[in-house]
């Protein structure tokens, strides 16, 4: 047993750490979340000159190799920002998947560019009503001479706005909620057919709303067969949603505890007061705790697929989502007046932490998945 | 023991309910019921229907407008108000400055101050808070100094809720630096037109426009603002607070979000069922609704000590801490309902009539912004950490 990182890791952990602190101060922030891109498109652009972007791909890709552990690094740092860039989504999510099911072709034309930073990808498994279930899609797809036609709508589709390409979950057999008939495509978002209702979320990025009609797509590995995959690299974004929320865990702790030395009330530092020297204990202490799930989550998301796995990863992102509202709100709470507003940065840390738990299920969704598996005793 | 109405406090909810069934405006309930932005105007038609009838000041004297309603009838008028989608009235005015003007104001602020508010004339702002002395409200800073016959006010003042609406400000400001914090504090009312005074907008974290800085710089208040006596204001915002805080654990208001959450979970869909069949989420519900009734016994339990004659004292706190976090807690259902849906920031689907289409449907787009906004319950009308202050130093002694 090693928690200790390796060289190489410690390296990739300053390399990002100093170019979040060095781009994405507070302002800086506020105004890449307001741009049309919804996100910095010059620090995509380092990322992917750094090879940050490249990190998990195996090196025949042109990647480093790298694993759950330095995706975890990355994401760490860049909850430290609240970075808005869709890494998780591009490089994580859509890499995974298509490194998963993709041909040698695919691979080769997709896998490179978003190794590079030239492709952002995003995905689209969410709708209306499928509430965390990955296998509730009724968008449909149906073959025609051999070429593939889309219909439906997707929802929230994060970093769907400046994609240039979308991997689309859609039903090409069975029921809703059948696990079987699902096929995953990518779509060209400029396609005939393809409309985006583009919008802000709450914690500040983009997404959109995918709407298909008769759009093409192209097949991702078997029809019909896509769902353990979904499954698989959907477990491998929980794992960089818990190193992000770590990330901002860390830092709307170290705003709390600033502030609790700094703002005077009643002729003492408010850190004086022991009701608040308590709450601000439990809040270290939920970050322990999720940092330990991180690593977790961060050391099982490349191994193989299992009841274990999944099992433990549900653990994970129950037990960040609990602790991420838990150090959201009280670094509301202990901040007063101040942390209502749009101003104040720790709101901001506060937003991204709850909305992280609206991604790839809420604390009843994990919780259910880990009780659904538990033994007799 | 009898926890039911009496049949005259039944006559009286029913002529309440015809009342709202008739003359509440359909447009502003929608607009209450699914969490959407009211405007200005529609506060203001509302209080003017209200004080038609006579009942915009059910708690002020007979003599100047109020009637002669008990604590039991003002809590049904409150429930029903509520229930039925009434926006919750703009306190500053009719709940906070008019009771201290009626209790320590001249003959001449009474005839003034009062029926303005009545009739809608004036839209007050509260002026309590500083940069400085926020839970510590007694080390605030701005300052008046008697010039003849004016006061000369230098100072700021920050989160004052609607202050972009107001004309005019009740400040606590200080008299006397020399003398120790509470005693020097003066109660002053003040045009908001004088020159001297700048409203900055402060934008909240869900993006909305709700609390301003206001500055004064060199603002000349007459003499005859001062309410009660100079350096003795203390007294007027202490009286103020009792009044605040009785009205914090907004039974009614989370009785109604209670009512939307459940449209939301009956709309809404987990594993191909409305979630409100989901038994996990469905317990979170009943869990919830149980803490509420729980809150609204305590409140009935206060209002009929009140009528007796009783006088509220740590429950208030006890009750605005509970109440606080079971309105916050059904905030985090509500948006937990929505899914992957709570993460859309909509501002634009906050106005009720919107142009184009909704994203999903007419409820999706406030959870997520009420539940952040609703952080604030916990933090003014006296923070809830300063709440059990109260109750531990005051009632337990320790
Ligand atoms: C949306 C909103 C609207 C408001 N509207 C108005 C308005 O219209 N007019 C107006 O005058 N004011 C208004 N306020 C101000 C409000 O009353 C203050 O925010 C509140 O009193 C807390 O003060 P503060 O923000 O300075 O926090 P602080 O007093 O700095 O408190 C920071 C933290 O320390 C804790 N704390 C402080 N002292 C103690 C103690 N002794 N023991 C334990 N814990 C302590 C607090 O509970 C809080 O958690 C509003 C505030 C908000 C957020």
């Amino acid at each position: 047993m090693d928690f200790k990182l390796t060289e190489e890791q410690q390296m990739l952990k300053e390399t990002a750490e100093r170019l979040v602190r060095d781009v994405y101060d507070f302002e800086s922030r506020n105004k890449f979340s307001e741009s049309e891109a919804g996100f910095s498109t010059a620090f995509w652009q380092q990322l992917g000159e750094l090879g940050l972007t490249a990190i998990p791909f195996s090196e025949e890709l042109g990647g480093f190799g790298g694993g759950g552990v330095e995706t975890m690094l990355i994401m760490e740092q860049l909850g430290k920002g609240i970075c808005l860039e869709p890494y998780m989504e591009s490089v994580i999510l859509a890499g995974g998947l298509i490194g998963q099911l993709g041909s040698d072709a695919q691979k080769e034309e997709l896998l490179g560019g978003i190794a590079t930073g030239e492709l952002q990808a995003a995905v689209a498994l969410d709708e209306l009503n499928s509430h965390y279930d990955l296998a509730s899609v009724t968008t449909t797809a149906t073959e025609q001479g051999g070429s593939w036609s889309l219909s439906g709508r997707k929802g929230v589709v994060i970093g769907g706005q400046t994609a240039g390409k979308i991997l689309v979950s859609a039903r090409t057999a069975g029921n809703n909620r059948d696990e079987q008939g699902i096929s995953l495509f990518v779509v060209d978002p400029n396609a005939a057919g393809v409309t985006r209702r583009v919008y802000a979320t709450v914690d500040g990025r983009k997404a959109c709303e995918l709407f298909l009609d008769n759009a093409q797509g192209e097949l991702l590995g078997e029809a019909g067969n896509a769902f353990d995959a979904i499954r698989y690299q959907s477990g491998r974004a929980i794992a960089a949603l818990c190193a992000e929320a770590v990330g901002a865990m860390r830092t709307a702790c170290d705003l709390t505890l600033d502030y609790l030395k700094t703002r005077k009330q009643f002729g003492v530092p408010i850190g004086k007061f022991q009701v608040l020297q308590h709450r601000m204990v439990d809040m270290i202490s939920e970050l322990e705790r999720a940092t330990s799930m991180a690593i977790l989550a961060a050391c099982l998301a490349d191994d193989e697929d299992s009841a274990e796995r999944s099992a433990k990863l549900a653990a994970a992102k129950f037990v960040i989502n609990r602790a991420g509202r838990y150090v959201a709100e009280q670094c509301i709470q202990l901040h007063g007046g101040i942390a209502m507003t749009w101003e104040y940065n720790g709101a901001h840390y506060a937003k991204r932490l709850v909305m992280i738990s609206h991604q790839f299920g809420d604390d009843d969704h994990h919780l259910e998945a880990y009780a659904a598996q538990l033994g007799a005793a | 023991m009898e926890i039911h109405y009496s049949p005259e406090q039944l006559a009286f909810r029913d002529e309440v309910r015809d009342f709202l069934k008739q003359e509440l405006p359909a447009d502003i309930a929608a607009k209450v019921k699914l969490g959407k932005h009211l405007h200005k105007a529609d506060h203001e038609r509302w209080q003017k229907i209200l004080s038609k009838r006579g009942w915009y000041a059910p708690g002020w004297p007979v003599e100047h407008g109020g009637t002669t309603w008990g604590p039991i009838e003002k809590h049904i008028f409150d429930e029903e108000s509520a229930a039925a989608g009434a926006p919750r009235l703009v306190p500053f005015g009719v709940n906070m400055v008019a009771p201290v003007i009626i209790k320590f104001g001249s003959e001449e602020q009474k005839a003034t101050y009062l029926p303005r508010i009545l009739d809608g004339t004036d839209w007050w702002c509260q002026g309590y808070s500083e940069p400085g002395a926020g839970s510590d409200l007694a080390s605030l800073k701005t300052r008046a100094v008697r010039d003849g016959d004016h006061y000369i006010v230098n100072g700021q003042k920050t989160w004052t809720t609607l202050g972009q609406h107001a004309n005019w400000i009740f400040c606590l400001v200080r008299t006397d630096p020399e003398a120790q914090q509470q005693r020097g504090i003066s109660f002053l009312l003040i045009d908001m037109a004088t020159p001297g005074i700048t409203v900055r907008p402060i934008i909240t974290l869900d993006g909305d426009h709700e609390v301003n800085e206001v500055f004064f710089d060199d603002v000349k208040v007459p003499v005859e603002n001062l309410v009660g006596e100079e350096n003795k204001g203390w007294t007027c915002a202490k009286y103020l607070l009792t009044h605040e805080r009785t009205g914090l654990a907004g039974i009614g208001a989370s009785k109604a979000a209670l009512t939307n959450l459940k449209r939301i979970a009956s709309k809404q869909q987990k594993n191909g069922k409305p979630l409100l069949e989901d038994s996990l989420f469905r317990s979170q519900i009943a869990e919830v609704e149980m803490s509420l009734m729980a809150a609204e016994m305590s409140t009935l339990r206060i209002v009929a000590a009140a009528s007796e004659g009783g006088v509220p004292g740590s429950e208030s706190s006890i009750l605005k801490v509970q109440g606080t976090e079971i309105r916050q807690a059904i905030t985090h259902l509500m948006r937990k309902a929505l899914g992957p849906y709570a993460l859309p920031f909509l501002p634009e689907e906050l106005d009720l009539d919107v142009d184009g289409e909704l994203l999903v449907d007419d409820y999706a787009a406030s959870p997520a912004s009420q539940y952040f906004n609703m952080r604030k319950l916990s933090i003014f009308g006296g923070s809830n950490e300063i709440q059990k202050n109260i109750v531990s130093k005051m009632i337990l002694e320790l």
